[in-house]
């Protein structure tokens, strides 16, 4: 089995790393977004699947990594993606700590609740202050340099779905490994002790808040990286990042694909990206497809389609 | 004999209701001390006071001569005091190996290593076979908690909160809805297990007159958040009014839910 995963790991990069060779540049700007949803998802469920606390206001994060990323390359001229990705991580870590401290004493609707409270405070944030926000319009994003190189000589798309589609796919791939390190580590196996019973887990001496706290800011960091990439890709910070039901958007994926599984929430990323854009080309009525197609996943796939998967896996072995 | 853990005048109220009222108890090093008395006694709030859960509304809480009255679960954990529960407390979706080692990386101060695989430590290991083969559980560790029999439930239970190398350990009624037949095995477990892992004192509350009689070296009566009585088996149960007062109601009590 373990074996199965880390060759299902490699296809799956070798297939990410090989698709700009086969799909068009329209297909690589579509992944690209899955990729930075993939990131943030690895944060998400840190604090969802492992830790059992379900944030309705994790967009939050994913908008200030991408108005970070706006606003150091808009504002402050900040050019170098490596330091754009630390700056707007770290001013994640930094909006989270006050909220985590506050909603972390809380668990299951509670805790959801006080985390959405959050995310409209800080959407309402971006309009009420538009001379550092831009209200409506958002912010402009610049180009970054990757490793001090510019790539002057390539235009937008070129860029978009050549050296930085490779670099955002390489971050997948290391932050991803990191992820996988910390559920299995000490730390980990605590997270996990607190979300199945935490009066238990404390009398084990698990310091349930204080772990709570260091989950929340490590997947504010994650959603933040994956805000910055989403707003290179569009080249702009939209307040639309930071409303509710792009929050619920992440739930969604989650879902989607399974948050009891590690890497149920990427599949789950991949799917909804290209499921949205599909319906959306499709139908106006592509809402509705969407809710149908979660409450099909919830009540008959609760597992979801990384569940799913195993199912197969399992029944085709057993022949 | 020096004494480690202690109450003086503990008193607990819950609104208007008297839970526990001037309850003074010192337990000493080598003891077993078992808590008994019906149910509603206040037992179980004895023990949440004991273990820093419940702050008392009066009087002292001490733990190798420090005040520890609400301190809370995780100092005390640190501190050296672990604790059983009285209706089973585990993590469903976690095997035997991982629940005990939740305590082993607490113990060794493991928690914040967030790069190193769990699995790979061969100190917390070996600890967690250690720990479970002590128990009997050798053989189930990479079964889930929640596919154990009730029997192995509680003894994951009580593994889990030795793992700890306590130096006090509390088990309230450890063997509830277990057979007759186990109850003996868990007692006899855990009594082997406390001297292997030099645990000072256990603190039992138990409902099982045999049980109570054959493994404490003093019981503590309580009737309605009162101490009744408190001494050694032989003058516990040689006195008719005692037994009458507790032995009696918790026989009565037995025979009505039967
Ligand atoms: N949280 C609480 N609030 C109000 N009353 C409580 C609470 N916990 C226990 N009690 C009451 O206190 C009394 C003692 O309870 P408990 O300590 O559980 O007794 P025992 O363990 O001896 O059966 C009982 O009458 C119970 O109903
Ligand atoms: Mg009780």
């Amino acid at each position: 089995m373990k074996t199965a995963v880390g060759v299902f790991v490699l296809a799956a990069l070798a297939t990410l790393f090989a698709l700009p060779s086969v799909l068009s540049a329209y297909y690589i700007t579509l992944v690209l977004p899955a990729v930075a949803y993939a990131i943030a998802l690895l944060g998400f469920n840190l604090l969802f699947g492992y830790t059992g606390l379900l944030s309705f206001g994790h967009a939050l994060y994913v908008a200030v990594g991408a108005y970070g990323a706006a606003v150091l390359s808009s504002k402050l001229g900040i050019k170098s993606f490596e330091l754009v990705l630390l700056l707007s991580g770290a001013a994640a870590v930094a909006a989270a700590i006050p909220v985590a401290l506050l909603s972390v004493r809380y668990e299951k609707i509670f805790f959801g609740i006080l985390t959405l409270a959050f995310g409209m405070l800080f959407h309402s944030f971006l309009f009420k202050f538009y001379d550092i926000t831009g209200g409506d319009t958002g912010i402009r994003v610049l180009r970054p340099s990757l490793f001090g190189n510019e790539f002057k000589d390539l235009d937008k798309t070129a860029f978009l779905v050549g050296p930085f589609y490779y670099y955002c796919v390489g971050l997948l791939a290391i932050l991803g490994f990191v992820m996988w390190r910390i559920v299995h580590s000490p730390f980990g196996l605590h997270l996990v002790a607190s979300r199945e019973n935490r009066r238990k887990s404390e009398y084990l001496g698990v310091r349930v808040r204080f772990f709570r706290l260091i989950a929340f800011s490590i997947s504010a960091f994650y959603c933040a990286v994956g805000g910055a990439i989403l707003a290179i890709n569009t080249g702009q910070a939209d307040p639309e990042l930071a409303y509710w039901t792009h929050s619920g958007e992440l739930v969604f994926m989650a879902v989607l694909g399974g948050f009891a599984n590690f890497f149920g929430p990427l599949v789950g990323a991949f799917t909804f990206i290209f499921l949205k854009s599909e319906l959306m080309g499709l139908t106006q009525f592509w809402r509705f497809w969407l809710g149908l197609t979660l409450i099909v996943i919830v009540v008959l796939f609760p597992r979801g389609l990384v569940g799913v998967g195993q199912d197969l896996w399992t029944r085709l072995h057993k022949r | 004999m020096s004494t480690i853990l202690e109450t003086v005048g503990v008193g607990k109220m819950y609104g208007d209701f008297v839970a526990l009222d001037d309850v003074s108890l010192a337990i000493a090093e080598g003891e077993l001390v078992s808590i008994v008395g019906p149910n509603g006694a206040g037992k179980t709030t004895l023990v949440n006071v004991l273990t820093g859960l419940l702050k008392p509304t009066a009087g002292l809480v001490r733990f190798r001569g420090q005040d520890i009255a609400g301190i809370g679960p995780v100092m005390l954990a640190r501190r050296g005091m672990a604790r059983a529960f009285q209706l089973v407390h585990i993590f469903p979706a976690m095997t035997v190996r991982q629940t005990i080692a939740v305590a082993v990386v607490s113990q060794e101060g493991k928690g914040l290593r967030f790069f190193s695989a769990v699995d790979d430590d061969r100190g917390v290991r070996d600890r967690v076979r250690e720990v479970a083969s002590i128990f009997g559980l050798e053989r189930k560790l990479e079964t889930e908690a929640r596919y154990l029999s009730q029997g192995e439930k509680k003894l994951l239970d009580i593994a889990s909160a030795f793992a700890l190398q306590p130096e006090v350990i509390l088990l309230d009624e450890p063997t509830s809805g277990v057979s007759s037949a186990d109850k003996h095995g868990i007692m006899r477990n855990v009594v082997d297990a406390a001297k292997k892992a030099g645990v000072k004192a256990i603190i039992l509350v138990e409902h099982d007159m045999d049980l109570v009689a054959e493994y404490s070296t003093r019981i503590v009566a309580l009737t309605a958040g009162k101490v009744l009585a408190d001494r050694p088996p032989a003058a516990f149960f040689s006195d008719p009014e005692i037994v009458a007062a507790i032995v009696g109601k918790m026989v009565g009590r037995l025979a009505k839910e039967a």
